[in-house]
């Protein structure tokens, strides 16, 4: 590797030849101001200004995010025009931003008001044109405000990289330039799959989800019977809000946060996992046995059923009929638990904590109800729980570790729990379809080949003769490629996972943001590293249960033997089975 | 949102096939299909996305970014008023003034009829013979605003037809 000799405030440094200046600064030991910048060049426009140094051999200031460093190069991050520079940039971005921040949900993880805090930005230094407060909030999952957004493109360069669909855009030019949909749409009028991503890059209080944190107050006003249940991804990245370190797996303490809170009942979807696996992997097992429509697809991220719908309407067969965990939870509750406990479902409200923002979508689908109430009422993200708990003045950090309400809709395996990670529903499925096909557990219970984040993995095993040839994708790139195999007819898979985003629900759209300039106590690799590290919270618990395999799961087989039969039982369809839309227009009027 | 016709989606992906070995066809594709259409709305552009793989934001990135792009159909002439600096100092702004005034519309818009569509332009390279006035390639020289007059009733008369 070429190395080339630098020296920043005068003191000599060997860097990699080719990198840019940000880069090098920072492995050598600083952190440049940036907000364009982002994800060691995931996005790096140069467009904000605010990493102006100093470099010797170049004309004026220069962006350090995109200028690379040079043999013999000077670098001076603290000179009185760079700092000055850096300064007036921020200062020209504020003077174009609708500075309400106190009412900011983004306001701790704002960027623009760290770069502000850090490069000593003054108050009303530019006057000039605003850019005018027009917020899209017809999604029920993002909201766009225009008078916040300072123009980086990182939600652009996310959209693209993860997904390949390419949303959002810049349009019109000079100061009416905005980063929309095409015709400044909303996104609910384009194909956008509202998984979210864009939220989580977002620098400043531009994209935000749709908060639904006054509808459970009003229920909990309302004396509604409010019960919670919480995904598995959420317990692998809550105490991020909170200070700790990412992958610090804090389930008890969210258990027993949300009791403080007031909630009724606090279950784990978990319990549901288990069921969607005995349904889904009962449902492959029927189509390979009976030569129905192969590959079949997951169907537990909604953002991918967005996507299917919006660009595969016309291979939607392909995809498991099954609701997601926790509509087939809030189904459950609102009938077999209801009768059980005596509680009238219409009094009950269901609120889903979601490391998604997608699953504001999903739960108002029109199909996702029954006996005429909703499965789930409302859902909120994983950031969302968070704000709840400081504003309830809970020390979220000494409370004790709590157990879910121990009723007959509380056990889990660790089948359930991996759930939330890339490959984490295959496992589960094949850990149960194993058992089913050979009549015996796997050894060693795990399915290792399905792990990991690489774009697209598979795998083959030979279950008693039958041979399931699988693949795991997350993020639309890779979704795409695989159904665009199935379209040609050249699939070779029996059965396929497709997690909405890159890496699964842990890194879902309604995750604690993670940033290097907030997390003092990461290591530097943290942008790398994050998604293994929930992931591994998520394993861990697995491999803490005693009960590892859903179908072992004994309260989901008293389900099964009180209320709904057998796994796909006429009663199982109706409460747990929905149908996809191939209708949907990607530009709608 | 209105749908094309099978025609115009055959001729719009051929017009992207002529441009396939190209590593950016985008402004190619954008300008014949301008040409071709006198303008790009976003039902063409969903078909060049799928054509191209480019995204659709992109494309309506590309085609409000430049000004020579139109989202909306122009007119059948096209009245391109020179406001480039010798245009401008021999006085153009009133001959767009006095087309306005007689057409009704303001520069960017299309008369009711569909008959003409009035644009500013920066320099056409035409300053030895300012104010210019170019309509669908046709070059008028130095205007005056009783010429303004004599061109619009000439091209309703179908004189340039």
């Amino acid at each position: 590797m070429a190395m080339v000799n630098i020296k920043i405030e005068g003191v000599p440094y060997q860097v990699e030849a080719g990198i840019t200046i940000l880069e090098a600064a920072k492995r050598c030991g600083y952190e440049i101001p940036t907000l364009c910048a982002f994800n060691n060049g995931e996005c790096s426009r140069a467009s904000c200004r605010v990493c102006l140094v100093e470099a010797t051999g170049a004309r004026g200031l220069v962006a350090s995010c995109v200028y690379p460093v040079a043999e013999g190069m000077e670098i001076k991050i603290s000179s009185p025009k760079a700092v000055a520079a850096r300064r007036a940039s921020v200062e020209l971005i504020l003077s174009n931003h609708n500075r309400n921040c106190q009412e900011c949900d983004k306001n701790e993880k704002c960027e623009l008001l760290h770069v502000a805090r850090v490069t000593g930005a003054r108050e009303g230094i530019y006057e000039g044109e605003q850019t005018p407060v027009t917020i899209d909030r017809l999604t029920p999952t993002i909201t766009r405000d225009t008078s916040k957004c300072v123009l980086c493109g990182r939600c652009v360069e996310r959209c693209k990289a993860a997904h390949g669909i390419g949303i959002l855009g810049f349009e019109n030019r000079g100061f009416k330039t905005v980063v929309a949909p095409a015709e400044n749409r909303s996104f609910i009028n384009s194909p956008c799959i509202m998984c979210g991503q864009c939220i989580n890059v977002c620098p400043t209080g531009a994209l935000m989800e749709a908060s639904e944190i006054d509808r459970v107050d009003a229920a909990m006003a309302a004396g509604k019977y409010v019960i919670v249940q919480t995904a598995p991804a959420v317990r692998a990245a809550l105490g991020e809000e909170f200070g700790m370190k990412i992958g610090t797996p804090v389930t008890g303490k969210m258990v027993a946060a949300l009791r403080r809170l007031g909630f009724q009942k606090v279950f784990d979807t978990n319990f549901a996992a288990d069921l969607t696996i005995m349904e889904e992997a009962t449902e492959l097992l029927t189509r390979v046995k009976t030569g129905g429509v192969l590959p079949m697809i997951t169907s537990c991220s909604p953002g991918w059923i967005n996507f299917a719908e919006y660009f595969y309407p016309d291979q939607l067969s392909h995809l498991s009929t099954c609701k997601s965990p926790h509509e087939m939870f809030g189904a459950i509750l609102k009938s077999f638990y209801a009768e059980k406990i005596g509680v009238d479902p219409k009094d009950m409200f269901v609120v889903s904590i979601m490391p998604c923002s997608c699953k504001k979508y999903e739960k108002g689908r029109p199909e996702m109800e029954c006996n005429g109430l909703r499965d789930v009422d409302a859902v909120l993200t994983t950031r969302e729980l968070g704000r709840m708990i400081k504003r309830a003045g809970i020390r979220f950090d000494r409370l004790p570790d709590e157990d879910y309400d121990n009723d007959i809709v509380h056990d889990y395996t660790g089948a359930g729990v991996i759930f939330g990670v890339t490959g984490g529903v295959m496992e589960a499925a094949l850990r149960t379809a194993y058992y089913v096909l050979t009549g015996k557990e796997r050894e060693g219970i795990i399915f290792k080949e399905v792990r990991g984040f690489e774009q697209i993995r598979e795998a083959e095993f030979d279950l008693a003769g039958i041979k399931v040839k699988v693949a795991v994708t997350s993020g639309m790139k890779g979704a795409k490629i695989l159904l665009d195999q199935i379209r040609e007819g050249k699939s070779p898979y029996t059965f396929i996972e497709v997690m909405g985003c890159p890496g699964g629900c842990i890194n879902g759209g309604g995750q604690p943001y993670v940033r290097e300039a907030f997390l003092p106590n990461e290591d530097a690799d943290i942008m790398e590293t994050y998604k293994q590290k929930r992931a591994n919270a998520l394993y861990s618990e697995d491999e803490r249960q005693t009960l590892r395999q859903s179908h072992n799961n004994p309260q989901i087989k008293a389900l099964y033997d009180e209320f709904l039969g057998e796994p796909n039982s006429h009663k199982a369809h109706e409460l747990l089975h929905t149908h996809y839309n191939p209708n949907r227009q990607r530009f709608d009027d | 949102m209105a749908r094309l016709s099978e025609a115009a989606v055959k001729q719009i992906k051929e017009i992207c096939d002529r441009y396939k070995d190209e590593n950016t066809p985008l402004m190619m594709i954008l300008s014949d299909v301008q040409n071709e259409y006198g303008y790009i709305p976003l039902e063409v552009q969903e078909v060049v996305s799928e054509k191209t793989g480019i995204p659709v934001a992109e494309i309506y990135g590309v085609v409000t970014f430049y000004s020579f792009f139109s989202l909306k159909p122009k007119g059948k002439y096209v009245i391109g008023c020179c406001l480039g600096t010798a245009c401008y100092v021999k006085g153009a702004q009133q001959i767009v003034d006095k087309f306005s005034e007689i057409l009704g519309i303001k520069p960017g818009e299309t008369t009711e009829d569909g008959l003409f569509t009035l644009d500013a332009l920066r320099c056409i390279g035409a300053c030895s013979i300012a104010p210019a006035v170019s309509i669908n390639g046709r070059v008028f020289p130095k205007m005056t605003l009783d010429s303004v007059v004599k061109i619009v009733d000439d091209y309703r008369a179908g004189v340039y037809a």
